[in-house]
């Protein structure tokens, strides 16, 4: 027999489980087009005026992820809180709490960079002196108040992205969306982007970024989920992380393959582990200090080794990654194992 | 509701703000049907034989050609929006607690004055090459709103295509191909009765030709049968069916 005992005049209680201490809160997240699961059943969390850093390759599901939250897609399946707010059930009133800037710089390129802030300022519902004054007060802070009536299709591609960025300020979010908000962009202009979101973050954003660049991550997240294929494989700060996937690693390419051993034998003292030989080249892990390259050139001349080339490799993206999901896989398999 | 005229004010001022930064669209929309105009009038007007109510054939030829373009008038609204989807625009507004008609609202008014305009011009170069009004300044008004109103219902058309194809180029195209035969197989060009029957039949249930005669009723007095009352119900029916379909559309609209 069914029975009611809630009353419902006094649950007032948000649906979603709202958590005050988290800023974005992701359980369970599925979302499908068509047979292609662009996320599997993701889980985030975020504490207020933290950066959030989504790591991981083209079509990993990062896109995917911060379009729900930013409301633009309803998700198949799970929860997701920002700011305390359900992302689907309350969307009108989470919209006014987010900023969004994309990959591409979202700005129309026959207005000047003013007028594009006045918009964005009056659509969410500012009179038109206040945006202007906001407006400006953006352009000021973002160096670009010598453009500001210079329509934006004369912006470098640094001065679109800015301006971009600028116009998901407009209202003052206490949460923004970054998707790739350095991608494509020169060295320089991605350093004061760089700089920019973290004078954001200490006045208290909180920012999720997506990235496909470790060093981004790297700089700016203080904690990284690693995506690939729809789920998060890793979560952890970058040190964290990068402790998973080794140092550095020394690559040595010998004239001759049959030197190897003795290669082999005088860098062994160098590494974490034994080195590997793969044909005419030689691979050992090493931990990170200074002074590598020449230790190792001196203990090769000594064993009278001939060397073609010597290269040091930081861990790439490609590191992290690979050593992750092959780390992941192992796991896989030794359950597998255990369970038969 | 007051949120949706404010919001549909915003991005239809940014349309036309927009509109005068990109001079060579502006000279397309005005040269090109007068350009047209001009063609019709001394390349086959000689040619094409109208009924003797009509005093000569740039009388019958221009209602005929502003229902023409005014329906192409559109095509600012499919190539915005087109171009607002694909750069990351259309992400923006949808994130923004702004009301969700308006983007559509405010481009598809912003095409309503830039319609106005060509309407202008191309009357203005009708009366320079021979047409003249027989008509009260009520009945010219009324002419003028009742393109206005189908350019208008066409603008939704437009939103829709706009939303729904992958590139401009796409867009440009699909429209041409939807809008040229409806144009030509109807009384604008040519008296129906010249047609094959087949095309007679279609030319006749058209509702460009309903507007064109719509047009001829109320700027030259010719008959009007229904006609007036009919172009009316269509454009109404067109706005009724289009409009909810492309906002429909843009709340589910996935940038690139």
């Amino acid at each position: 027999m069914p029975t009611r005992l809630e009353d419902p005049m006094t649950d007032v209680r948000p649906q979603g489980s709202a958590d005050p201490e988290l800023a974005i809160k992701v359980r369970g997240l599925r979302k499908s087009f068509g047979d292609v699961h662009a996320l599997d059943g993701v889980d985030l969390e975020a504490t207020p005026g933290t950066v959030l850093g989504l790591l991981g390759p083209n079509g990993a599901g990062k896109t995917t992820a911060v379009r729900v939250m930013a409301t633009l897609l309803k998700p198949d399946a799970g929860e997701v809180c920002v700011a305390g707010l359900d992302a689907v059930r309350e969307a009108t009133a989470l919209r006014e709490r987010i900023g969004l800037a994309g990959q591409y710089a979202a700005i129309d390129e026959n207005l000047t960079g003013l007028e594009n802030l006045v918009m964005v300022g009056r659509l969410y519902g500012m009179k038109r002196a206040q945006a202007t004054a906001r407006g400006r007060e953006l352009l000021e802070r973002f160096e670009l108040t010598n453009a500001a009536d210079r329509p934006a299709k004369t912006y470098s591609g640094g001065m679109r992205r800015r301006l971009d960025l600028g116009a998901a300020l407009v209202a003052k979010p206490p949460i923004l969306f970054l998707d790739e908000p350095t991608t494509g962009l020169d060295p320089r202009s991605r350093l004061e982007l760089w700089t920019t979101i973290e004078e954001l973050v200490a006045e208290g954003t909180t920012v999720l970024l997506t990235t496909q660049y470790l060093d981004e991550a790297d700089r700016l997240a203080d904690t990284i989920a690693v995506i690939d294929q729809g789920r998060v494989i890793a979560t952890g700060t970058p040190d964290e992380l990068k402790d998973r996937v080794g140092g550095q690693r020394l690559e040595v390419r010998l004239s001759t393959k049959e030197e190897a051993p003795i290669a082999a034998r005088a860098l062994a003292p160098m590494g974490d582990e034994p080195p590997r030989t793969v044909g005419d080249t030689v691979r050992v892990s090493v931990a990170r200090r200074d002074g590598l390259i020449v230790d190792a050139v001196r203990r090769l001349d000594e064993a009278g080794v001939e060397v073609d080339d010597i290269t040091l490799r930081r861990p790439t993206l490609d590191d992290v990654f690979l050593a992750l999901t092959g780390h992941v896989a192992e796991i896989a398999d030794d359950e597998e194992e255990e369970a038969a | 509701m007051s949120r949706l005229v404010s919001d549909t004010m915003v991005v239809a001022e940014r349309n036309l703000v927009r509109l005068t930064r990109a001079p060579d669209l502006l000279l397309a929309f005005t040269v090109q049907p007068v350009m047209f105009v001009l063609l019709f009038v001394y390349v086959f007007g000689g040619a094409i034989i109208i009924p003797q109510t009509y005093d000569g054939y740039a009388e019958f030829l221009l209602p005929g050609i502003l229902v023409q373009n005014i329906a192409f008038g559109g095509f600012v609204t499919a190539l915005g929006l087109n171009e607002d989807l694909q750069k990351g625009l259309i992400d923006r507004f949808r994130s923004l607690p702004m009301a969700r008609a308006a983007v559509l609202a405010g481009r598809t008014l912003a095409d309503v004055v830039t319609n106005t305009l060509s309407v202008v011009i191309l009357t203005l170069t009708g009366l320079i090459i021979g047409f003249s009004f027989d008509a009260s300044i009520i009945e010219i008004a009324g002419g003028l709103g009742l393109l206005l109103l189908f350019g208008y219902a066409f603008s939704w058309v437009f939103a829709l295509l706009g939303l729904l194809v992958s590139s401009p180029e796409a867009a440009n195209s699909l429209g041409f191909i939807a809008v040229f035969p409806l144009t030509f197989i109807s009384s604008a060009f040519v008296p129906v009765e010249s047609m094959p029957s087949a095309l007679r039949w279609f030319a006749e249930i058209n509702p460009f030709t309903i507007l064109v005669d719509a047009m001829r009723a109320l700027w030259v007095d010719q008959p009007a049968g229904n006609s007036v009352w009919g172009a009316v119900a269509w454009s109404l029916a067109i706005i009724v069916i289009f409009a909810p379909l492309a906002v429909a559309r843009y709340r589910r609209a996935a940038g690139r």
